[in-house]
Formats: structure tokens, sequence, C-alpha cells
């Protein structure tokens, strides 16, 4: 397999943008990515597309988003595709086109994270996101994503002893680095005082623990080393890229308090790589909720199981801890973008990589982890960045 | 109206009908194809008793639709007495009345109104037993 380089990057602001399309927030975020290789590289290079997007067809109303985006862009004729994995498709289409470089197959691939959901109301998103879980057993008894990491985050309670306000510092976290991020939706603090007082989504998860789904895209480039040499200093390495699935019911789970693939990904990505967890310096995870990003936190073996509330009480996940996380607001200041939060994390991980992060920037940060779930953990992708520079 | 995907989960939603697997007593619920490697006949057809206790719950307030009218509500997953842990509503109950470890039984209601045209579909909710 040959190296893998991100060479550029783009995204637009998280944001109910009712004025725009998808086509139109795609497109802004495949420019930006662009401009930073051009001269070096043209449009016309770009040999294959892939599109991350969870919930096109019934929420957008547009599925085939691959000749779609593709034909938009003018670059009608390429290899495109849609690469769907609930809330891990922008991971999953990532990892499609990491192994098209890999191979050989191109030599400079766009990946397009993007999800437009405002055109439609709450019921109809909730409809569509509950498509992630198992329909017939799941769906069919009114349950939806919140409410099953909200009995997830019911029984860690149960287990180990911690009362609801234990997970409100990773609210408190994303929103303090999601102030200084001017893509980010929510541009303003919270306090434990505040979480305290929220009124509830699902119980025991209330209004300050769960995220806002909104729209936006986000692209990376990739291009094998030949490419990536013309254009040195901006690259970064992908050295680690692996996707796991688990029991996609959370019924069937043997310990639901796990998240497998999660932790199977990340063992495979990080080996890959040639890192252990104490390596990475800057993480982003797929954080709707502070169970959400607790669980993960435990299954990659960041953290002993029943400590990442004590931990992220300790710190541990601000800019200057152990596990800096969501350091461009997660998925709860920054907005959840379903789908293209996994485009979103390594757009804001290579800002750290390369110095860019303003307010929120872990220092020497050289290695980065990025995580995105689909449905409650039934797949998981993760991607190891690293600058060699 | 989805009718033959809802006639056809009868058994598992009227009945609890789930597996057994005939060498190690293994329970599963709801019945399913046999996994790759797996002998078909070595799992046969099982009733489960409906008794159980809640593992987890939530009461949601945001809910899909067909369920957006019935907001908030209770769902739960609920731990069999034969093993399996199942996904459905709570029901008969008040929030204050819930609690991990609170005993429950399963019975017929109505899961959801697909609208005007459409069905309605019943099938297995829980509540707490009377003590």
């Amino acid at each position: 397999m040959k190296n893998v380089y991100i060479v550029g990057t783009g995204a637009t602001p998280v944001a109910e943008h009712y004025t725009r399309t998808l086509t139109d927030l795609a497109l802004e975020a495949l420019r930006a990515a662009v401009a930073e290789v051009t001269p070096v590289v043209a449009p016309g290079n770009i040999g294959a597309l892939y599109v991350g997007n969870a919930l096109g067809d019934i929420v957008a109303g547009q599925a085939h988003l691959g000749a779609f985006l593709a034909s938009a862009a003018g670059l009608a004729g390429i290899e495109a595709v849609r690469v769907e994995a609930a809330g891990a498709s922008g991971g999953a289409a990532l990892r499609q086109a990491a192994l098209a470089v890999a191979s050989g197959a191109h030599d400079l691939v766009a990946v397009i994270g993007v999800e437009k959901v405002t055109d439609k109301l709450d019921a109809t998103v909730e409809t569509g996101l509950a498509l992630a879980t198992d329909s017939d057993f799941e769906a069919e008894q009114g349950v939806t994503l919140t409410s099953q990491w909200a009995m997830l985050m019911r029984r860690y309670m149960h287990t180990y002893g911690y009362p609801a306000e234990a997970f409100a510092p990773f609210p408190v976290n994303a929103h303090t680095n999601a102030a200084a991020n001017r893509g980010a939706m929510y541009r303003f603090s919270i306090n434990p005082d505040k979480y305290k007082k929220a009124g509830q989504v699902a119980s025991p998860l209330n209004m300050l623990d769960c995220s806002s789904l909104a729209d936006g895209a986000a692209v990376v480039l990739l291009a094998s080393e030949s490419v990536a040499r013309e254009l040195k200093s901006r690259s970064v390495r992908l050295a680690g890229s692996a996707l796991a699935t688990d029991r996609l019911a959370l019924h069937d789970r043997r310990d639901p308090l796990w998240l497998d693939a999660a932790q199977q990904s990340a063992a495979s990505a990080l080996k890959q790589a040639g890192v252990a967890p104490d390596d990475v310096d800057v993480l982003e995870l797929t954080d709707p909720h502070g169970i959400t990003a607790a669980l993960a936190l435990e299954s990659c073996g960041f953290v002993e199981r029943g400590s990442a509330p004590r931990h992220a009480a300790d710190g541990g996940i601000a800019p200057g801890g152990t596990t800096p996380l969501a350091t461009a607001g997660g998925y709860k200041a920054r907005g959840d973008v379903g789908g293209a939060g996994g485009i979103y994390q390594v757009v804001e991980l290579i800002r750290q990589l390369r110095g860019e992060a303003g307010a929120a920037q872990v220092t020497d940060a050289r290695v980065a982890f990025a995580q995105c779930l689909g449905g409650v953990g039934a797949t998981a992708v993760t991607h190891i960045l690293v600058n060699d520079a | 109206m989805d009718l033959a995907k809802h006639w056809r989960q009868k058994g598992a939603r009227y009945r609890l009908e789930g597996q057994r697997h005939r060498t190690t007593g293994e329970v599963r619920f709801p019945a399913r194809p046999a996994a790759l490697g797996d002998d078909p006949a070595t799992w046969e057809p099982c009733t489960l008793s409906g008794k159980g206790e809640i593992y987890s719950f939530s009461v949601l307030r945001q809910a899909p639709e067909g369920f957006d009218q019935a907001t908030p509500y209770p769902v739960a997953l609920v731990k069999l007495a034969e093993g399996p842990l199942v996904t459905a509503q709570l029901t008969d109950c008040a929030e204050a009345d819930l609690a991990i470890g609170r005993p429950v039984e399963m019975v017929t209601r109505r899961l959801k109104d697909t609208g005007e045209d459409g069905l309605l579909v019943y099938g297995y909710k829980f509540r707490p037993v009377l003590q």
C-alpha cells in the first residue's frame, strides 16, 4: 500500500443555511480545498470524488450524490459515488478515498462530507436519524438515537455511581472551544449550573447535552506521495485508517456500555500508524452527548472504564489536557452535521497539526486521532493523522 | 402503508416469539435467519414469558413521525427473564415509578398511528408489575 496525504481542506460554517442548497454548500467547501493546492494541482487532476452523506434521500430529497455533485463541480466523467454509513458516512467515505489512493488507482481524490437537514421539520429528521437503528425492532418501538444514548447514560450512572451533572464538563469544554471558532454554530460559553437547570430532551439527557443538527459541507483532498511532495509544506500524512462494525441493535450487545467497533477501529488504525493512545496529541470524537464521548474515550483505550467523567472534570479534555477534545466545538457546539461530521473532524485536526487553531491550539500537536460513529456506534471509523514536518 | 411489513412480524409483536438454542438453551429475541456457519436446525422457535426488569430507560420528548403526537413517552431496554434484552416502550406508569431493576411485564398496546389512510400498528410494550 502506498502512503496517502491530506493536501487540502475546506469547510463552510455550520448553521441553519436556509438560503442555500446542498450543492451550494458542497461547492463552497470544495473550492476552498482546491484553492489550497492551486496552482500546483489543477481541479482537472481530481480522479475521483467520494461523498459522505447520511440523510440525503429522506431529509434533503436528493440521492445519487456522487454523480450529482461531480456534475455540479464540472467534473462529470470522473468516478464519483456516495458512501453511506449513518453518522459515520464521512469517515467511511474518507476510508474509501484513502484506499483508492493507497492502491494506486488514483493520485488525487476529493472527499465531500455534506448534510442539508433544515428543509424538514424535526419529526422527519428524527425519522431519518432513526433509520440508523434496526427499523423493525428499535425504530418501530419509537426509540431515537438520542434516547438510546440517554439509556446508556442512565445505565452508566447506575453502574459507576455518577449523577447526571458529572457529564457537564463535555459540553462546557465544547462551548468554550467553539467561542473561538468562526465556523461554529454556538459561539457562547455555558457552565455547570446552566447544565443542571436545562430542560430534558430524553431523560437524563438535557438540552445542553444534546447536539443540534444543522447544515454544512467539508472537504479534504487526498493525494499520493508524488503529488504531496510538490505541496509538502501543507501536507499531512494519513497514517492509519480503519472501519469496524458492531451488532447494529443496542439490545443485541453483550455489554452495551462498551463500544466494540470503536475499540476495534481505533486499535487497528493506531497499529497501522505505529502509535499508542499516549502518543495522540489531539482528538476528535463523535460527541453529540457527553456519554458518547465518554464511552469512546474508554473503549479506545484513552482512559479506564468508568473514569471518563472524572477525567473530563479534571481538565483532561481541555486544549492543555492529555486528551484534548472538540477543539473546534465538537458536535455539540460547532453543530452536528450528521454524516458530514467525519470530514469536519479531519479539517479541524489539520488546523491543529498546521498550528492554525488559534485560542484552542494544542501545543506542538503532531499526532491526531479522528473517530466518527454511525448509529449507537454500530459503525466506527478511525483515522490517524501525522505531521512529519 | 407497509401492510406486509407489519403483518409478518405478528409472532414477535403479539407473542414475543423468539428462538432457543437446542444445545446450549440460549434464548434470543427476535427470531432471525441463521448466521454464516450456523446450522439453521440448532435454533428452535420459543415463546418468551414476557417477564423481565428494566435495564435502562429514557423519557423522550422529540419523537419521529407517527410517534410525535404521543410525547413525552418512556422507552426502555428490558432484560427479559430468559436472558435477552429487548427495546420497547413502557406504559401504564409515571416517570417517577421507573427505576433500573424494576420488574415489568409485557402487554399489547398500539405502537403507532400511520395516519388516516394507514394502519394502526399494535405490538408489545411493558408495564411495571403490580405489587
